[in-house]
């Protein structure tokens, strides 16, 4: 049943995709621009679906640098807005994501990965763009990225997306894969009122008084939007806390340091994980997205056999849970680290388990999951050795 | 002021009559002595003051370039973005708040070669913008490159041998893509582009303006024809008025005649409004617009 806020609360069993365009709109997204892309194009089919009833508007751009940046128009006028993609898509968006992280734009960017590189597997999935979507555009900036393994986690982690983008004012990626999007399950869609939606922050101080990009104690400015009297500048240029380009090094340092350090900062507040068993752990499994449920079964028989062994889901792969894998670093002999490509996330528990403990990979170019058995014949390799 | 000042202030000069609508504090601007894109600034102020359109509601979007810097300088809402991506941009904020009046303020480059392809699109939906494209013939900010409206035969820096690629006809081009206004004049045509300006901000609909725009340093100075002012007087003498011609032979020659005038004013559906009825039709009372849609759509205040 639908009530006013468009929310279809109750029991449901469908795709991940589906799950996303729901939890889209029951975080109050009324605007979204796409293109359309495999395995990504259920999400705004259900969206130009339903939002005739609930008050949005989509349309479907030209192309994906045209969606990418129309969404942050839309933001800029007052509504919450996203795009979805897939690979190809998503390298296209590359610079609007610099231009959201630069102008400080909350929006919402689904990436429904597929294999790659270039046009890849179109309908079948893999984990290719996890470095993509941290470091992909120019320049220093942060953005959060969120992983589910479930079309339960599609809904409740869009709401979370939206959440974290306006807390934070950064462009925030959902990186789903294809398993994870056209995976059909149950998925409960709560009543409006045990749904947390994390309200824009506005300024409403006197016009002459606005500095725009001045930011509050958390490093995040309040936003301001079109329309309002109060004759707001916006640019990807380096600017200053009145928006102003400002082109001096002085000015560089100051903003570039307080896009980065914003999420740094904060990171604390933004980190997300799932663990099972790891205390006791002399080996932990890191896992993300479809990933992490391919690894249950490696890890259930390594338990059969005796071996002591935690799992160590990513729900944020950046901010990278980078405090706990130093934590556990001095506890555990060995993190085995399975993924959709050839090494990505893999090379960030490296980093930070810094040499205390042995770090594998467990590749697969992509196209399908893994099989359990590749995964628990490392952990064996690494229990012998 | 010291006794070695180069220049001194008089205070008794009195303000520019546009200052309001400019951001003083950020003056002096970035365009080179002789460059048209300031004329076109002043041209557009008047033609706003003269639509009587609220300022609050009123937003301008730029790209990238010399003639993206506009938004920099006009103190309204206003975004300069990426490049060659102002118009989605503007679409995004046009379809999110009606009730803005949103232009977008860019030069030839940015909107019909990077941007080539939103340029048609928005206009094919007659998203309800006003563009004013000023055409300076090259890429100015980055140094004379060649440009999609470089004439034939005009020198860039990337056409170092002299140009041999066919330029857009902008009017044509616009007109065939579906925009519902679209007019041409140079910036010797100051009172002709405050009146278009006008027009085309009351105008519902893709409205588009092309502005032809002297670039002394980077056009004018490598294709030997003189300063600002030969330029202006090469506008002056060879542009000829002609309301209502036919945008297939309004095509610009190297230094050859310039056919200025309006040349389309027609109705079309415009995209939000089309979106609302169809809607409306569609599913009645069950269909629910944004509350700014259903508020701003003038289709749906004439019932």
């Amino acid at each position: 049943m639908q009530d006013e806020s468009g929310l279809l609360t109750g029991a449901h069993f469908i795709d991940g995709d589906h799950a996303c365009s729901e939890g889209a709109i029951a975080a109050g997204c009324r605007f979204v621009a796409g293109y359309p892309i495999t395995p990504s194009t259920e999400v705004v089919e259900r969206i130009a679906e339903r939002f005739p009833f609930i008050g949005g508007v989509f349309i479907q751009m030209e192309d994906e640098l045209a969606s990418s940046i129309a969404i942050q128009g839309a933001v800029w006028a007052g509504k919450k807005a996203m795009t979805v993609t897939s690979g190809p898509g998503f390298s296209l968006m590359m610079e609007h994501i610099g231009y959201a992280a630069m102008t400080e734009t909350p929006c919402v960017f689904v990436n429904v990965q597929r294999a790659g590189p270039s046009t890849g597997l179109p309908t079948m999935p893999a984990q290719g763009d996890m470095m993509q979507a941290r470091w992909g555009s120019h320049g220093d900036y942060g953005i959060i990225a969120l992983c589910p393994n479930s079309p339960q986690e599609c809904f409740d982690f869009t709401i979370k997306a939206f959440n974290l983008a306006e807390q934070f004012r950064v462009p925030v990626m959902l990186m789903m894969d294809e398993c994870v999007g056209h995976m059909i399950e149950r998925v409960v869609i709560p009543p409006p009122n045990e749904i947390q939606v994390f309200k824009r922050r506005y300024y409403h101080g006197p016009k002459n008084k606005l500095l725009l990009f001045q930011p509050e104690k958390d490093l995040v400015p309040p936003m301001v939007k079109a329309g309002d009297g109060y004759k707001i500048h916006v640019t990807g240029l380096t600017h200053d806390e009145k928006g102003y380009p400002s082109m001096t090094v002085g000015a560089q340092a100051k903003l570039v340091t307080r896009l980065v350090d914003k999420l740094r900062v904060n990171a604390d507040k933004i980190v997300d994980y799932r663990e099972d068993g790891v205390e006791t752990a002399d080996i932990v499994v890191v896992t993300y997205g479809i990933t992490s449920r391919t690894a249950i079964p490696a890890i259930e028989q390594a338990r059969k056999e005796g071996i002591n062994i935690g799992h160590m889901r990513l729900v944020t792969a950046w901010p990278f849970p980078e405090k706990r894998i130093r934590e556990l670093s001095s506890k555990v002999k060995a993190f085995v680290v399975p993924e959709l490509n050839l090494g990505q996330m893999v090379y960030e528990v490296e980093r930070h388990a810094g040499g205390r403990a042995k770090v594998e990979k467990v590749s697969h170019a992509g196209g399908t999951v893994h099989n359990p058995k590749e995964i628990y014949s490392v952990i064996q390799r690494l229990m012998k050795g | 002021m010291g006794d070695n000042a180069l220049y001194t202030i008089d205070n008794n000069v009195p303000p520019n009559p546009i200052e309001d609508l400019l951001r003083m504090d950020r003056m002096p601007h970035i365009w080179c002595p002789g460059c048209g894109i300031g004329s076109t600034v002043n041209c557009f102020v008047r033609g706003l003051q003269a639509s009587g359109l609220d300022l609050d509601k009123v937003a301008i979007v730029s790209g990238i370039g010399c003639t993206g810097r506009v938004a920099g300088y006009i103190k309204l809402d206003s975004f300069h973005t990426t490049h060659g991506r102002a118009i989605p941009f503007a679409t995004g904020l046009k379809l999110a708040n009606p009730e803005l009046k949103v232009v977008v303020y860019s030069g030839d480059g940015d909107l019909v070669a990077i941007g080539g392809n939103h340029f048609i699109h928005a206009a094919r939906r007659n998203v309800d913008l006003t563009v004013i494209l000023v055409n300076n013939m090259i890429y100015g900010m980055t140094g004379g490159q060649v440009a999609p409206t470089t004439p034939i035969s005009a020198t860039a820096s990337t056409m170092p041998h002299g140009n041999y690629e066919p330029a857009f006809n902008l009017p044509f081009l616009a007109e065939s893509s579906g925009a519902v206004y679209v007019a041409r004049w140079t910036t010797f045509h100051v009172r002709h582009i405050i009146k278009s300006v006008k027009e085309a901000l009351l105008k519902r609909g893709f409205s588009f303006i092309e502005i032809i725009a002297s670039c002394p340093t980077l056009y004018s100075r490598r294709n030997k024809l003189g300063d600002g002012l030969d330029q202006m007087i090469y506008f002056r003498d060879q542009s000829e008025i002609k309301n209502g011609a036919d945008t297939k032979s309004v095509a610009i020659d190297f230094q050859g005649k310039i056919t200025v005038g309006k040349f389309i004013d027609i109705e079309r559906p415009v995209y939000h409004e089309a979106m609302y009825e169809h809607f409306k039709k569609k599913y009645g009372e069950q269909y629910v617009p944004s509350d700014e849609i259903k508020e701003f759509t003038n289709a749906q205040n004439g019932d």
